[in-house]
């Protein structure tokens, strides 16, 4: 099966620091795949790596088989691939719907046009209403997005990453710092959006990453040490060392 | 469906048929050539500063020189109609504006690409740097900009239409009136397109909008040369306005101006310049008939404008709507009577202050030092009228101080009313 998402000899430096040291990846079409790692192994710099945010120092990344190294974050994100931010990143004077709309727009065709009328398109209201309704912000349509709760924050976020209609999801700590049932009303949304997609996710919080990831990969010092099902990662000795090991000291 | 609304539903439309009849009905109420010829520079200056906030508002670009844009469109716009008058160019004077607009997009296709570049700090700088440009250029080539002395023209050149020469006044503010109200509708309707919309957005959060396909600099680029057109809009209409163009026109002086209109106003709100250029300019040309001292005042007024209203004056007329809508208003208005009779005797002593010293510098070789302010007659020379303008400066001070206490403590109750409403 072709990979949605292929990662090869890709390296990062930032001066003399290396911080993604030779990552060899390969994302399958349709699975939920966990990036995680300790502190500082470089798995946000990946995601900014893939999504166009830095360039490369070496190495290759694959969308869909078509090379995307090197092309900004604009034009990776109209090849179908999206993302999310670890500290929230939204509009925050825009309205949850106006909010989502941004993120309707270019997929639907309608760029930078200053000829049509945004509330007359059908196609975008249509969509928009039904992400406002499936991140469960229908309450909070017309509310500016600033001053939202932390987790609506965060549901908005997803929802925006999503309202384009990408293919590949990426996901950077979609549940930091949400309550126990925050948490869950989240695991469910990220199921429910990315059904039927390709999503990778970073995350810290083990027991979302074994309830939703279908394979993991384990990242330290900028290198995948491992990378398969819970059960392989669960079993694995030097992901135990590395990493799972020193928090079940804690 | 609140998006689904048609373009012209109900209360849009009454607004903008309240706003034709305004603009067709003022010269009627104001018959004086005097007036007649500020309405004009209103209108003028209300399609500049939208112009500017398309900027400023709506894309979060601090520009220092705008101006270029409506000089150049004046420029070639005078030029457009010397050439009429010589009958080497046919054209319809009506239409100038037309060519002064496409003169002034085409100078931000070329200008803009290079200030789009950057946003912020940079480009605040850049904007300043072209400015510069075009005003020192604005002297270096005397055939097109015409030196010193500026280009004249006359605006009757054209063939009449229908017995209209645009030699009257008040034809030509017909022609601004009608330009302007055209202006307002297509640059309103643009902040309900697709660009329109991302502009807001990359001026919220300019990153976010790279990561769901729009590149923040094309929409900055596009708004920038879409501005320049209303820009040069204005500056044409300026060029017909007062028959002469000068360098004066391009310089950093005007664009500092269109930045003045549009943050009194509020660049928060589409309606905020509208109010700022009406205001902005009613102040310049009503306070320089009176005193000397103007630019003083007007400098004040913004200095107090910036630290107790940053949002402009659209912003404390949404914050009094929102009181209004529960029906507080009247609770505010004994704390704002007595902080305007307050604000007032202070005001007197401050004027009383400025204008003796004024007086005193400026015109006590050619008239004395004698002088008459509100009917009062007395020599600034001498101790009394100072010591009395300072006693009530500061007595005003002091009540206006207590009067501003007041004043917030009526607005945090009110405060409390909207947000229990609201989250009611």
């Amino acid at each position: 099966m072709p990979a949605a998402l292929e990662l090869r000899a890709v390296r990062k430096s930032f001066g003399k620091t290396a911080i993604i040291n030779g990552v060899d990846l390969a994302i399958e079409k349709g699975e939920r795949h966990a990036v995680i790692g300790p502190n500082g192994a470089g798995k946000s710099t990946l995601f900014n790596l893939v999504s166009g945010r830095f360039p490369l120092t070496s190495g290759n990344i694959l969308l869909n088989e078509q090379d995307i190294t090197g092309l900004p974050p604009n034009e990776i994100n109209r090849r179908g691939l999206a993302r999310s931010f670890q500290i929230t990143n939204i509009f925050p004077k825009l309205s949850v719907y106006e909010n989502i709309r941004c993120g309707v727009l270019w997929s639907l065709g309608h760029r930078y046009s200053f000829w049509k009328r945004v509330g007359a398109l059908k196609d975008v209201a249509e969509r928009c209403e039904a992400i406002v309704d499936r991140i469960n912000l229908r309450r909070r349509r017309d509310t500016l997005a600033g001053v939202l709760s932390y987790a609506e924050q965060r549901a908005l976020e997803i929802g925006i990453t999503v309202a384009g209609g990408p293919d590949v999801i990426l996901l950077d700590e979609p549940t930091a710092g949400m309550s126990n049932t925050e948490t869950a009303d989240a695991v469910a949304l990220i199921r429910s959006v990315t059904e039927g997609k390709t999503l990778v996710m970073v995350e810290h919080d083990m027991s979302v990453v074994f309830g939703l990831a279908d394979r993991i990969s384990v990242l330290v010092y900028g290198q995948v040490i491992a990378t398969g099902t819970p059960e392989q990662i669960r079993g694995n000795k030097a992901v135990q060392e590395a990493y799972l090991g020193t928090e079940q000291h804690e | 469906m609140m998006n689904q609304r048609p373009f012209l539903h109900g209360r849009r439309l009454l607004t903008w048929a309240a706003t034709a009849l305004v603009l067709i009905t003022l010269p009627m109420m104001f018959t004086q050539s005097f007036a007649i010829s500020m309405l004009s520079q209103m209108g003028i200056a209300i399609i500049f500063a939208l112009s500017y906030n398309m900027l400023l508002g709506q894309t979060g670009m601090l520009s220092f020189g705008h101006a270029v844009y409506f000089g150049l469109g004046a420029f070639i716009s005078v030029h457009t109609l010397n050439a009429i008058g010589d009958g080497t160019f046919h054209w319809p004077v009506t239409l100038i504006p037309v060519i002064g607009g496409l003169a002034g997009l085409f100078f931000g296709v070329i200008f803009g690409y290079v200030t789009t570049k950057h946003s912020g700090t940079p480009f605040a700088m850049i904007s300043l740097g072209i400015a510069e440009m075009v005003a020192a250029c604005s002297l270096m080539f005397p055939t097109f900009f015409g030196g010193e002395g500026g280009i004249s023209t006359d605006r009757a050149a054209g063939e009449p239409f229908l017995g209209i020469t645009y030699g009257p006044g008040v034809q030509v503010y017909y022609l601004i009136a009608g330009w302007c109200f055209l202006s307002m509708v297509a640059m309103f309707a643009l902040t309900q397109t697709p660009l329109g919309r991302m502009a807001n957005a990359v001026r919220d959060n300019a990153e976010r909008a790279r990561f769901i396909g729009y590149n923040p600099t094309r929409v900055r680029y596009m708004m920038l040369i879409l501005s320049s057109f209303f820009a040069g809009i204005a500056g044409s209409l300026a060029a017909m306005n007062y028959e002469l163009v000068t360098a004066e026109n391009v310089g950093v002086v005007a664009s500092g101006n269109v930045l003045l209109m549009a943050f009194i106003g509020g660049v928060g709100h589409f309606f905020g310049p509208i109010i700022g250029a009406t205001l902005v300019t009613f102040i310049q040309s009503a306070l320089s008939n009176y005193t000397l001292a103007w630019l003083l005042y007007f400098g004040l007024f913004f200095l107090v404008m910036i630290l107790f209203a940053p949002g402009g004056i659209a912003s404390l007329i949404t914050l009094h709507k929102d009181a209004w809508q529960v029906s507080q208003v009247r609770r505010l208005v004994p704390a704002y009577i007595a902080a305007a009779l307050a604000g007032l005797i202070a005001l007197l002593g401050l004027i009383g202050l400025i204008e003796m010293t004024y007086q005193v510098e400026t015109k006590a070789e050619q008239s004395g030092t004698g002088m008459s302010l509100f009917g009062i007659a007395f020599d600034a020379a001498t101790p009394t009228p100072w010591i009395t303008s300072a006693a009530i400066l500061v007595v005003g001070g002091v009540l206006l101080w207590a009067a501003s206490r007041r004043v917030r403590a009526s607005w945090t109750a009110v405060a409390l009313v909207i947000n229990a409403r609201r989250s009611a």
